[in-house]
Protein backbone atom coordinates (compact mmCIF):
# COMPACT_ATOMS: atom_id res chain seq x y z
CA UNK A 1 0.00 0.00 0.00
CA UNK A 2 1.89 3.38 -0.99
CA UNK A 3 -0.30 5.60 1.61
CA UNK A 4 1.60 3.39 4.39
CA UNK A 5 4.04 5.44 6.42
CA UNK A 6 7.02 3.38 6.63
CA UNK A 7 8.54 2.69 9.92
CA UNK A 8 12.38 1.66 11.10
CA UNK A 9 14.10 -0.90 13.09
CA UNK A 10 13.98 1.52 15.73
CA UNK A 11 10.01 0.77 16.30
CA UNK A 12 10.14 -2.52 16.23
CA UNK A 13 12.66 -2.83 18.93
CA UNK A 14 11.16 -0.05 20.97
CA UNK A 15 7.94 -1.87 20.56
CA UNK A 16 8.90 -5.07 21.81
CA UNK A 17 10.06 -3.47 25.21
CA UNK A 18 6.65 -1.83 25.53
CA UNK A 19 4.82 -5.12 25.05
CA UNK A 20 7.46 -6.83 27.15
CA UNK A 21 7.07 -4.49 30.01
CA UNK A 22 3.41 -4.30 29.76
CA UNK A 23 3.57 -8.26 28.97
CA UNK A 24 4.66 -8.05 33.34
CA UNK A 25 1.85 -5.05 33.89
CA UNK A 26 -0.64 -7.59 32.43
CA UNK A 27 0.60 -10.49 33.78
CA UNK A 28 1.28 -8.52 37.68
CA UNK A 29 -2.32 -7.20 37.31
CA UNK A 30 -4.39 -10.38 37.42
CA UNK A 31 -1.98 -11.72 40.01
CA UNK A 32 -2.61 -9.00 42.45
CA UNK A 33 -6.78 -9.25 41.72
CA UNK A 34 -6.81 -12.42 43.29
CA UNK A 35 -4.03 -11.53 45.75
CA UNK A 36 -4.35 -8.37 47.19
CA UNK A 37 -2.24 -8.83 49.88
CA UNK A 38 1.07 -9.63 47.94
CA UNK A 39 3.04 -6.27 48.74
CA UNK A 40 6.15 -7.71 46.31
CA UNK A 41 4.04 -8.28 43.78
CA UNK A 42 2.49 -4.91 44.43
CA UNK A 43 5.91 -3.16 44.45
CA UNK A 44 6.95 -4.84 40.98
CA UNK A 45 3.67 -3.57 39.65
CA UNK A 46 4.12 0.08 40.36
CA UNK A 47 7.90 -0.15 39.35
CA UNK A 48 6.79 -1.48 35.78
CA UNK A 49 3.83 1.50 35.82
CA UNK A 50 7.03 3.70 36.06
CA UNK A 51 9.16 1.79 33.40
CA UNK A 52 6.31 1.55 30.90
CA UNK A 53 5.91 5.28 30.77
CA UNK A 54 9.31 5.73 30.37
CA UNK A 55 9.22 3.52 26.97
CA UNK A 56 5.50 5.01 25.81
CA UNK A 57 7.03 8.40 25.96
CA UNK A 58 9.82 7.52 23.79
CA UNK A 59 8.08 5.84 21.22
CA UNK A 60 5.50 8.91 21.36
CA UNK A 61 7.74 11.36 20.31
CA UNK A 62 9.22 10.01 16.96
CA UNK A 63 6.05 7.31 15.77
CA UNK A 64 2.84 9.67 17.25
CA UNK A 65 0.27 8.55 20.12
CA UNK A 66 0.04 5.31 21.03
CA UNK A 67 -3.28 5.96 23.11
CA UNK A 68 -6.58 7.20 21.55
CA UNK A 69 -9.10 9.84 22.98
CA UNK A 70 -6.59 12.47 25.21
CA UNK A 71 -4.38 9.18 26.68
CA UNK A 72 -1.69 11.05 24.56
CA UNK A 73 -1.12 14.08 22.80
CA UNK A 74 -0.64 14.23 19.17
CA UNK A 75 1.84 16.83 16.70
CA UNK A 76 0.53 18.84 14.11
CA UNK A 77 -1.03 17.62 11.74
CA UNK A 78 -3.15 15.35 13.59
CA UNK A 79 -1.13 11.97 14.23
CA UNK A 80 -3.38 9.43 15.86
CA UNK A 81 -5.05 8.32 12.05
CA UNK A 82 -1.71 7.83 10.52
CA UNK A 83 -0.57 4.30 10.11
CA UNK A 84 0.91 1.50 10.61
CA UNK A 85 -1.97 0.57 12.71
CA UNK A 86 -1.03 -2.64 15.02
CA UNK A 87 -2.34 -5.17 12.23
CA UNK A 88 -0.31 -3.21 9.32
CA UNK A 89 3.29 -3.57 11.77
CA UNK B 1 -15.08 3.22 29.20
CA UNK B 2 -11.92 1.40 27.46
CA UNK B 3 -8.84 3.49 25.94
CA UNK B 4 -7.41 2.04 22.46
CA UNK B 5 -3.48 1.28 22.80
CA UNK B 6 -2.12 1.42 18.97
CA UNK B 7 -0.13 -1.94 19.27
CA UNK B 8 -0.70 -5.45 19.63
CA UNK B 9 -0.44 -7.42 22.71
CA UNK B 10 2.34 -9.81 21.48
CA UNK B 11 4.16 -9.45 18.25
CA UNK B 12 2.30 -11.26 15.40
CA UNK B 13 4.12 -12.55 12.67
CA UNK B 14 3.46 -15.19 9.80
CA UNK B 15 6.06 -16.54 6.84
CA UNK B 16 3.81 -17.56 4.30
CA UNK B 17 0.50 -16.51 2.92
CA UNK B 18 -2.00 -19.28 4.06
CA UNK B 19 -5.66 -19.04 3.76
CA UNK B 20 -6.48 -22.40 4.59
CA UNK B 21 -4.69 -21.89 8.27
CA UNK B 22 -6.64 -18.13 8.50
CA UNK B 23 -9.92 -20.18 8.06
CA UNK B 24 -9.04 -23.04 10.87
CA UNK B 25 -7.92 -19.68 12.67
CA UNK B 26 -11.53 -18.30 12.68
CA UNK B 27 -12.63 -20.76 15.25
CA UNK B 28 -10.65 -18.85 17.74
CA UNK B 29 -12.48 -15.82 16.04
CA UNK B 30 -16.24 -16.56 16.26
CA UNK B 31 -16.44 -19.91 17.42
CA UNK B 32 -17.95 -20.95 20.72
CA UNK B 33 -14.59 -20.95 22.52
CA UNK B 34 -13.12 -17.81 20.95
CA UNK B 35 -11.93 -14.69 21.77
CA UNK B 36 -14.74 -12.81 21.07
CA UNK B 37 -17.35 -15.12 23.41
CA UNK B 38 -14.57 -15.28 25.80
CA UNK B 39 -14.64 -11.24 26.10
CA UNK B 40 -18.05 -10.56 26.21
CA UNK B 41 -18.86 -13.57 28.26
CA UNK B 42 -16.18 -11.86 31.23
CA UNK B 43 -17.27 -9.02 30.67
CA UNK B 44 -21.48 -9.33 30.62
CA UNK B 45 -20.84 -11.75 33.82
CA UNK B 46 -18.70 -8.82 35.88
CA UNK B 47 -22.27 -6.36 36.61
CA UNK B 48 -23.47 -9.40 39.06
CA UNK B 49 -20.28 -11.37 40.23
CA UNK B 50 -19.58 -10.28 43.87
CA UNK B 51 -17.24 -7.40 44.38
CA UNK B 52 -14.37 -9.41 45.17
CA UNK B 53 -14.03 -10.88 41.36
CA UNK B 54 -15.07 -8.08 39.72
CA UNK B 55 -12.00 -6.64 39.00
CA UNK B 56 -10.51 -9.99 37.40
CA UNK B 57 -13.64 -10.52 34.90
CA UNK B 58 -13.01 -7.21 33.82
CA UNK B 59 -9.44 -7.24 33.16
CA UNK B 60 -9.62 -10.66 32.04
CA UNK B 61 -12.17 -9.62 29.65
CA UNK B 62 -10.62 -6.55 28.50
CA UNK B 63 -7.15 -8.90 27.57
CA UNK B 64 -9.63 -11.11 25.35
CA UNK B 65 -10.51 -7.94 23.07
CA UNK B 66 -6.60 -7.58 22.64
CA UNK B 67 -5.96 -11.62 22.04
CA UNK B 68 -9.27 -10.94 19.34
CA UNK B 69 -7.24 -8.16 17.90
CA UNK B 70 -3.81 -10.67 17.48
CA UNK B 71 -6.39 -13.53 15.61
CA UNK B 72 -7.36 -11.08 13.18
CA UNK B 73 -4.26 -10.01 12.84
CA UNK B 74 -2.84 -13.28 11.54
CA UNK B 75 -6.11 -13.95 9.32
CA UNK B 76 -5.44 -10.57 7.78
CA UNK B 77 -1.92 -11.52 7.13
CA UNK B 78 -2.09 -15.16 6.24
CA UNK B 79 -5.29 -13.92 3.24
CA UNK B 80 -4.18 -9.84 2.63
CA UNK B 81 -1.96 -11.68 -0.32
CA UNK B 82 -4.41 -14.63 -1.23
CA UNK B 83 -5.83 -14.76 -4.88
CA UNK B 84 -9.39 -15.80 -5.26
CA UNK B 85 -8.28 -19.14 -6.74
CA UNK B 86 -6.31 -19.35 -3.64
CA UNK B 87 -9.08 -18.47 -1.79
CA UNK B 88 -11.03 -21.25 -3.50
CA UNK B 89 -8.48 -24.17 -2.86
CA UNK B 90 -8.40 -23.19 0.74
CA UNK B 91 -11.92 -23.81 0.76
CA UNK B 92 -13.20 -20.15 1.23
CA UNK B 93 -14.83 -19.44 -1.81
CA UNK B 94 -18.08 -19.20 0.31
CA UNK B 95 -16.50 -16.90 2.48
CA UNK B 96 -15.33 -15.20 -0.60
CA UNK B 97 -18.50 -14.41 -2.74
CA UNK B 98 -20.18 -13.10 0.87
CA UNK B 99 -17.42 -11.23 2.32
CA UNK B 100 -14.34 -11.24 -0.21
CA UNK B 101 -11.24 -10.91 2.35
CA UNK B 102 -13.15 -8.89 4.85
CA UNK B 103 -12.94 -10.73 8.50
CA UNK B 104 -16.31 -12.09 9.64
CA UNK B 105 -17.35 -13.22 13.36
CA UNK B 106 -18.16 -17.06 12.61
CA UNK B 107 -16.26 -20.13 13.13
CA UNK B 108 -13.72 -22.29 11.16
CA UNK B 109 -16.84 -24.05 9.45
CA UNK B 110 -18.74 -20.74 8.56
CA UNK B 111 -21.02 -20.81 11.40
CA UNK B 112 -21.63 -17.16 12.66
CA UNK B 113 -21.18 -16.32 16.35
CA UNK B 114 -24.00 -16.62 18.08
CA UNK B 115 -24.71 -15.49 21.90
CA UNK B 116 -25.88 -18.89 22.45
CA UNK B 117 -22.44 -19.92 22.78
CA UNK B 118 -22.19 -17.85 26.35
CA UNK B 119 -23.95 -18.07 29.50
CA UNK B 120 -24.65 -15.98 32.60
CA UNK B 121 -26.01 -17.28 35.57
CA UNK B 122 -26.09 -15.28 38.40
CA UNK B 123 -24.78 -18.11 40.00
CA UNK B 124 -21.50 -16.96 40.62
CA UNK B 125 -19.86 -20.80 40.83
CA UNK B 126 -21.71 -21.74 38.01
CA UNK B 127 -20.24 -18.74 36.37
CA UNK B 128 -16.63 -19.21 37.33
CA UNK B 129 -16.73 -22.86 36.65
CA UNK B 130 -18.39 -21.74 32.98
CA UNK B 131 -15.18 -19.52 32.77
CA UNK B 132 -12.54 -21.97 33.47
CA UNK B 133 -13.55 -24.66 31.40
CA UNK B 134 -14.19 -21.60 28.62
CA UNK B 135 -9.98 -21.21 29.13
CA UNK B 136 -9.60 -25.14 29.23
CA UNK B 137 -11.47 -25.26 26.02
CA UNK B 138 -9.68 -22.44 24.36
CA UNK B 139 -6.27 -23.85 25.47
CA UNK B 140 -7.03 -27.09 23.70
CA UNK B 141 -7.79 -25.57 20.63
CA UNK B 142 -5.03 -23.52 20.63
CA UNK B 143 -3.10 -26.72 20.72
CA UNK B 144 -4.88 -27.96 17.84
CA UNK B 145 -4.20 -25.15 15.69
CA UNK B 146 -0.35 -25.33 16.64
CA UNK B 147 -0.84 -28.59 15.32
CA UNK B 148 -2.14 -27.81 12.38
CA UNK B 149 0.61 -25.47 10.77
CA UNK B 150 4.46 -25.68 10.21
CA UNK B 151 4.36 -22.25 10.13
CA UNK B 152 6.96 -21.52 13.25
CA UNK B 153 6.15 -17.38 13.41
CA UNK B 154 2.11 -18.09 13.23
CA UNK B 155 3.14 -20.80 15.84
CA UNK B 156 5.28 -18.26 18.28
CA UNK B 157 1.94 -16.28 18.22
CA UNK B 158 -0.46 -18.91 19.40
CA UNK B 159 2.01 -20.67 21.51
CA UNK B 160 1.60 -17.25 23.48
CA UNK B 161 -2.21 -17.38 23.24
CA UNK B 162 -2.60 -20.92 24.42
CA UNK B 163 -0.47 -19.68 27.39
CA UNK B 164 -2.54 -16.89 28.53
CA UNK B 165 -5.92 -19.53 28.49
CA UNK B 166 -3.43 -21.24 30.88
CA UNK B 167 -3.13 -17.87 33.27
CA UNK B 168 -6.74 -17.13 32.84
CA UNK B 169 -7.61 -20.93 33.94
CA UNK B 170 -5.32 -20.50 37.13
CA UNK B 171 -6.67 -17.21 37.89
CA UNK B 172 -10.38 -18.34 37.82
CA UNK B 173 -9.83 -21.11 39.73
CA UNK B 174 -8.59 -19.10 42.52
CA UNK B 175 -11.45 -16.52 42.47
CA UNK B 176 -13.51 -19.89 43.12
CA UNK B 177 -11.39 -20.60 46.24
CA UNK B 178 -12.27 -16.95 47.38
CA UNK B 179 -15.71 -17.07 47.19
CA UNK B 180 -15.66 -20.20 49.05
CA UNK B 181 -13.56 -18.62 51.66
CA UNK B 182 -15.76 -15.28 51.43
CA UNK B 183 -19.15 -17.98 52.02
CA UNK B 184 -17.43 -19.90 54.84
CA UNK B 185 -16.23 -16.54 56.93
CA UNK B 186 -20.21 -15.37 56.10
CA UNK B 187 -21.06 -18.67 57.87
CA UNK B 188 -19.25 -18.33 61.40
CA UNK B 189 -21.70 -15.32 62.52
Amino acid sequence: MSDMRQVDERYYQLLEQLQAVDFVLVELNLYLDTHNDDVDALNQFNYYVQERWKIAREIESSYGPLQGFGNSASGFPWQWDDTPWPWQV
Amino acid sequence: MWYYEKKLQYPVRVSKCDPYMAKLLLEQYGGADGELAAALRYLNQRYTIPNKVIGLLNDIGTEEFAHLEMIATMVYKLTKDATPEQLRAAGLADHYVNHDKALYYQNASGVPWTAAYIQAKGDPIADLYEDIAAEEKARATYQWLIDMTDDVDLQDGLKFLRQREVVHSQRFREAVELLKEERDRKKIF
